[in-house]
């Protein structure tokens, strides 16, 4: 049942990503850019990363993608030409992506997979939380001075100004 | 966990069928008889003008990147608030840092009007601006 699943999850994500890349209404790409993410975070379900999963649903499905729509529908383009974007250089990059595939392939059949026999973890906010609040506390509120930066610099930028 | 995010699961196909099945049904069985006035937007009302793909105002950009930096300020507060009750006094003051520090970065963006939909241009104005820059100075 869990591999159904994930076949089923892993189908939706790559399906996706391909109408991402192919599909010429950059638009539609950002609308099925939706699917992909979420089939990530599926994917990150079945590598036991539950928090991650989740921030990958807030953050990306829910704040980036949104950010994605706008930026296309902020282009002053839109109305004077369709928004498209062509294919370019096919040839090269295909071979540029085969040789990758056979690198990726053979890396991967290859590779010393390390098999644990670990306890597969219950759920890991918990441990996140408690490792936040005390070995990492520094960092933490670190963290909240970039993410401070981040919010000015991005509000001097998108106003344009000097 | 695979059992807690089953659950999810569960509930997204459900999400999905319960959307299509009525979908599907009324493509079955209703009859379809497309005329110029039925395909409208407002099938009786204002005549839509133009495509629904026109520009959005700059001020959207702006609004969805602070946005998203509070979004991932929030996803630091699911673990705090996991163990929140545990840790006690420490973790509601450590949380006060972190948050007050993204406060300053509010009342940035609040003081130099980035969350306001028409911008204050002018500041000081005089002479025929002067009603203008008045007005706008609320």
């Amino acid at each position: 049942m869990a591999d159904l699943v994930f076949w089923i999850i892993a189908a939706v994500t790559i399906m996706s990503a391909a109408f991402v890349v192919l599909n010429n209404q950059l638009i539609y790409s950002a609308v099925a850019l939706l699917f992909t993410l979420f089939g990530v975070a599926g994917l990150y379900v079945f590598l036991w990363a539950d928090f991650i999963a989740g921030i990958q649903i807030l953050v990306y499905v829910g704040g980036i993608l949104v950010l994605v729509i706008f930026g296309i529908m902020l282009t002053n383009k839109i109305k004077s030409v369709r928004i498209s974007h062509k294919s370019m250089q096919q040839g090269v990059g295909g071979v540029v992506t085969f040789w990758f595939f056979i690198f990726l392939f053979i890396a991967l059949t290859k590779a010393p997979w390390a098999f644990s026999d670990a306890v597969e973890p219950v759920g890991t906010v918990r441990e996140i939380g408690v490792l936040l609040l005390t070995d990492f506390l520094l960092p933490f509120e670190i963290i909240s001075l970039l993410l401070l930066g981040a919010l000015i610099g991005a509000a001097v930028l998108s106003r344009g100004e000097s | 966990m695979y059992r807690d995010f089953g659950t999810v699961f569960f509930a997204v196909i459900m999400g999905i069928v319960m959307v299509s099945i009525p979908l599907i049904i009324s493509w079955l069985i209703a009859p379809s008889n497309k005329t110029k006035d039925k395909l409208d937007t407002y099938e009786c009302g204002e005549e839509a003008e133009g495509s629904a793909w026109l520009q959005f105002n700059i001020r959207f950009y702006i609004i969805a990147l602070i946005f998203l930096i509070f979004d991932v300020e929030v996803v630091f507060l699911f673990p705090w608030a996991v163990v929140f009750k545990e840790m006690g006094l420490i973790a509601l003051i450590e949380m006060g840092i972190f948050l007050l520090i993204l406060c300053a970065g509010l009342a940035y963006v609040w003081v130099k009007s980035d969350l306001e939909w028409v911008r204050r241009r002018i500041k000081y104005g005089g002479g025929r601006y002067k009603p203008l820059s008045a007005s706008s100075e609320d």
